[in-house]
């Protein structure tokens, strides 16, 4: 982001502009342009162009430069944005870079993290930016060598002509920028790709391993202001009084500021101020009422049973199905609040000036972080930057703003650029959860053993809707009744990778294991059974692809060995959240009778796979997420007080605890769906599965190490 | 307020800090050096690990008062052009996802191998359990240790 002038920049395209005239096609060429100046490019005021999903720059020397809108938080879209569009633009991948654009709603569109959205949202734009300025290098070439366009073709960076002639991009950049843009271009077929599906290398690996400063709190700005906030550390409770002259009177502190709930240390540097901030003497009062994990329990079960329930599906009859059942199972589920933990503790940086605001750091939604400021301050939106650094994982966490909101109320207090820093404290005990949740599970079954009747009915605390009606197993059952009832607690919440899926799938899953048990069915067979049904006689909406599912269950079967397997005990469970299809199995051996969980294969249909290595690395990454929390994670409350509030109580599964992983991925040529987080729902039901298998012990809570077999008595 | 000078990265660094400051934030703050991260404070998650006198070390919790002339590494100390065998096994194996926690893990493994220069996949997997993965990249973390095991000589 450096100071230059934009001058040339900006005569040129209006050039462009106005000869072309086609820029909704989502991308631009220009020539000459260095990734430093793309920041600021963005900005340039007159430069209307609208539909972007992504740019390029071709310069002299052939290098290519993509920005890539979407935040990075691991998820590896900088290099899959990048890889599609050199895919259709037939670049050189050697030569191209990949830089993140700033918050930019006239030329992005869907700028943000969550949902596993990103690729499935840019996927045809991205290829159209890249094949539309594949033709127009190709037309400029032909132009030069006055011959016609059907003899020239273009590969690794290069036009070629059939006489054997060749330019590079570089050459032709600035002659194809000018031309018109044209429509309509044709994407290659699949077979035709050469960087899609390849796996390609992170390209911020060298940035990363290298210690470069990339995360939003690497940024640092001359004249800035360190700032921690003292939060109450009971929900519902507010600041009765403070007393601040000690941490005032600690050395290179600047500044105490009390703002709605919160206490701000402000000083020279990050470790003054968390130092001073231990000093602060502050009084809570109850506000509202302080909730302990034993009420929370109490809730549940006064809920369950006569809560408000919302009813979110019914099919047919589900009374008369269950007073005709020969057979009747139940059972509860339940899992805890869960804290998201991303590596790098919340933090941003805020200048407000006269003239605008600036707003630098890691955050999933940079739009709505400038909407919050924006209506806080009431500063109008168009004088507020948001440039976007590297976000050392999100988890959903950064998709809600509030630090953002916080440092940028602070600067504008104190008038100065400040950069505020949460420790690990503040963010574990802060509040940004997975909504706990209860379920109730019931089925009916006839006396063949097949499912009649099915109901569930979901109990979450800050969990608008703790179900997914229209997903696997309804529309496969005749009588089916979902509800859901929601607890508004003091204890605030927030999306987690995979939301609601990355518990109902453990719950539900566990429980069609427990159904086809009952049922004398393969847990692998009742599930192919019931997806027949849904094809032949579909009952009512169904919100998923029959055959997509079917496959994976079959493949994840067939390559584990399903019911082949010798000495090591099988779990099976399968899982469409985001728009993909994950089917795990999950082996347990016993080890001088205690069980151990030994490995997972995750079978996974997200249609075309961008890049290889990604896209393991996220399966993988998403299985030892959710394996982890499911046996481990664990938030308890006590008086609206986080319990745990760093890792040293805390536990976050580790080296020596993960299970190894097999992945594999159908080949279907289907665009692609999202991968971020569709793994991570499946697993904790593959684990628990096979864990019964082998001890005879069904596991109905996490986290599991507090559950037998692993304890003797629950916890 | 004292001054303190140390050995960071093979040059001598004046800094004037009260003396209970952790190494972690004279690094970032006042050096300038944020290859070494933040993460938990407690000693638990290893994102702030540096060599001290070439072992590995959590910066977050040793005060500035007692680094003493130690040699201090780190992750830009660690090579001159970020072609440590580790750092080269991990950009081969394409180990990071968000990446936060990375540096801290090459700081140890480094360091490990230094002691163990041939270990079995047990000896890397406890050497490494210290250094917590919140993304659970540990399978190719396991992995580069493995094969920056083959490049060091």
């Amino acid at each position: 982001m450096g100071n230059k002038k934009h001058t040339g920049r900006r005569a040129f395209l209006r050039q462009v502009s106005l000869a072309g005239g086609g820029f909704l096609l989502g991308f631009s060429i220009f020539h000459d342009a260095e990734a430093e100046e793309m920041d600021a490019l963005s900005r340039i005021p007159g430069a209307d162009i609208s539909g972007f999903n992504s740019y390029l720059s071709i310069s002299k020397d052939g290098t290519v430069t993509i920005a890539s809108p979407n935040p990075e938080l691991g998820q590896n879209i900088r290099t899959s944005f990048a890889q599609i569009v050199a895919e259709e633009l037939d670049a050189d991948w050697a030569k191209v870079r990949v830089v993140q654009a700033p918050l930019d709603t006239k030329r992005f569109d869907r700028q943000l993290t969550g949902g596993s959205g990103a690729i499935p949202h840019s996927w045809k734009r991205l290829r159209t930016a890249g094949a539309t300025a594949r033709r127009m290098l190709i037309q400029a070439a032909a132009l030069q060598w006055n011959v016609p366009v059907e003899e020239c073709s273009a590969a690794n960076g290069y036009v070629l002509h059939t006489s054997g002639k060749k330019l590079g991009y570089g050459e032709l950049a600035e002659a194809a920028s000018r031309l018109e843009v044209p429509k309509d271009i044709p994407l290659k077929a699949i077979k035709d790709f050469k960087i899609i599906g390849k796996p390609i290398r992170n390209v911020e690996n060298g940035n990363i391993v290298t210690g470069k400063p990339v995360f939003g709190l690497d940024f640092y700005r001359e004249g800035m202001v360190f700032a921690v906030i003292r939060r109450p550390e009971a929900f519902g409770a507010k600041i009765k009084s403070v007393s601040a002259e000690a941490a005032k009177a600690s050395p290179g502190v600047l500044d105490v500021v009390t703002f709605r709930n919160n206490v701000a240390v402000i000083a020279r540097s990050t470790w003054e101020a968390m130092r001073a901030k231990k000093l602060l003497k502050v009084e809570y009062e109850a506000e509202k009422t302080l909730e302990s994990t034993a009420d929370h329990e109490r809730i549940f079960t006064e809920l369950m049973d006569s809560g408000q329930a919302q009813s979110k599906r019914k099919d047919g009859d589900v009374d008369a199905a269950f007073r005709n059942a020969a057979k009747v199972v139940k059972a509860e589920y339940q899992c805890p609040f869960l804290p998201h933990n991303p590596m790098e503790p919340m933090n941003f940086f805020a200048h407000v000036r006269e003239d605008g605001i600036e707003l630098v750091g890691p955050t999933q939604t940079p739009q709505s972080a400038r909407k919050a400021v924006s209506d806080l301050l009431k500063v109008p939106e168009d004088k507020i930057t948001v440039d976007i650094t590297r976000l050392g994982g999100g988890f959903g966490r950064r998709l809600k703003f509030d630090y953002a909101v916080e440092a940028a109320e602070l600067s504008s207090i104190l008038k100065k650029p400040v950069k505020l820093v949460w420790s690990r404290e503040d963010d574990m005990a802060g509040g940004s959860y997975r909504p706990a949740v209860r379920y109730r599970f019931e089925a009916a079954l006839d006396k063949d053993g097949n499912i009649i009747g099915y109901k569930c009915r979901g109990v979450g605390l800050n969990e608008g809707n703790s179900v997914r009606q229209d997903n696997f197993p309804s529309g496969a059952i005749e009588n089916v009744l979902i509800e859901t009832v929601n607890h508004i607690s003091p204890i605030t919440v927030g999306a987690w990778r995979a939301p609601v899926t990355n518990f109902l799938a453990f719950a539900e899953q566990s429980f069609l294991d427990e159904v086809a048990e009952a049922a004398g069915k393969d847990p692998v067979q009742l599930r192919l059974d019931l997806l027949r049904r849904a094809k032949e006689k579909p009952v009512g909406r169904v919100g998923y692809d029959v055959a997509r599912m079917e496959t994976v269950i079959r493949t994840a079967a067939e390559r584990s060995g399903w019911g082949t397997r010798k000495n090591v005990f099988q779990g099976f469970s399968v899982y469409y959240s985001h728009a993909s299809y994950v089917a795990q199995v999950c082996e347990v051996a016993l080890k001088n009778g205690k069980p151990e969980i030994q490995k997972i294969f995750a079978v996974s249909d997200c249609g075309i796979v961008v890049n290889a290595s990604g896209a393991r690395q996220q399966v993988m990454g998403a299985i030892v997420d959710g394996y982890g929390h499911a046996m481990f994670g664990k938030l308890s409350f006590r008086e609206g007080e986080a319990e745990q509030k760093n890792f040293d109580r805390y536990r976050l599964i580790r080296m020596t605890e993960i299970p190894e992983i097999d992945t594999a991925f159908i080949d279907n040529g289907i665009d692609p769906t999202g991968l971020g987080e569709p793994a991570l729902p499946p697993t904790g039901g593959a684990v628990a599965n096979a864990l019964y298998r082998a001890t005879g012990v069904r596991i109905r809570r996490q986290p599991f190490v507090e559950q037998p077999p692993f304890r003797k008595t629950t916890g | 307020m004292d001054v303190f000078k140390l050995n960071v990265n093979g040059k001598s660094q004046t800094v004037d800090v009260t003396g209970d400051t952790p190494l972690l934030w004279v690094l970032r703050d006042h050096l300038r050096l944020l290859g070494t991260k933040y993460g938990c404070g407690v000693g638990q998650c290893g994102a702030c690990t540096v060599h001290f006198n070439g072992s590995a070390m959590r910066s977050c919790l040793l005060p500035v008062s007692a680094v003493g002339d130690a040699k201090i590494t780190t992750i830009e100390g660690l090579s001159p052009k970020g072609d440590h065998p580790v750092q080269k096994a991990w950009e081969e194996v394409d180990v990071p996802q968000c990446g936060y926690c990375q540096t801290g893990q090459i700081m140890t493994a480094a360091a490990f191998l230094k002691q163990v220069p041939k270990p079995t996949p047990e000896q890397i997997e406890s050497a490494m359990n210290g250094n917590i993965c919140r993304c659970g990249a540990y399978h190719r973390i396991r992995e580069a240790v493995q094969l920056a095991s083959t490049k060091t000589k």
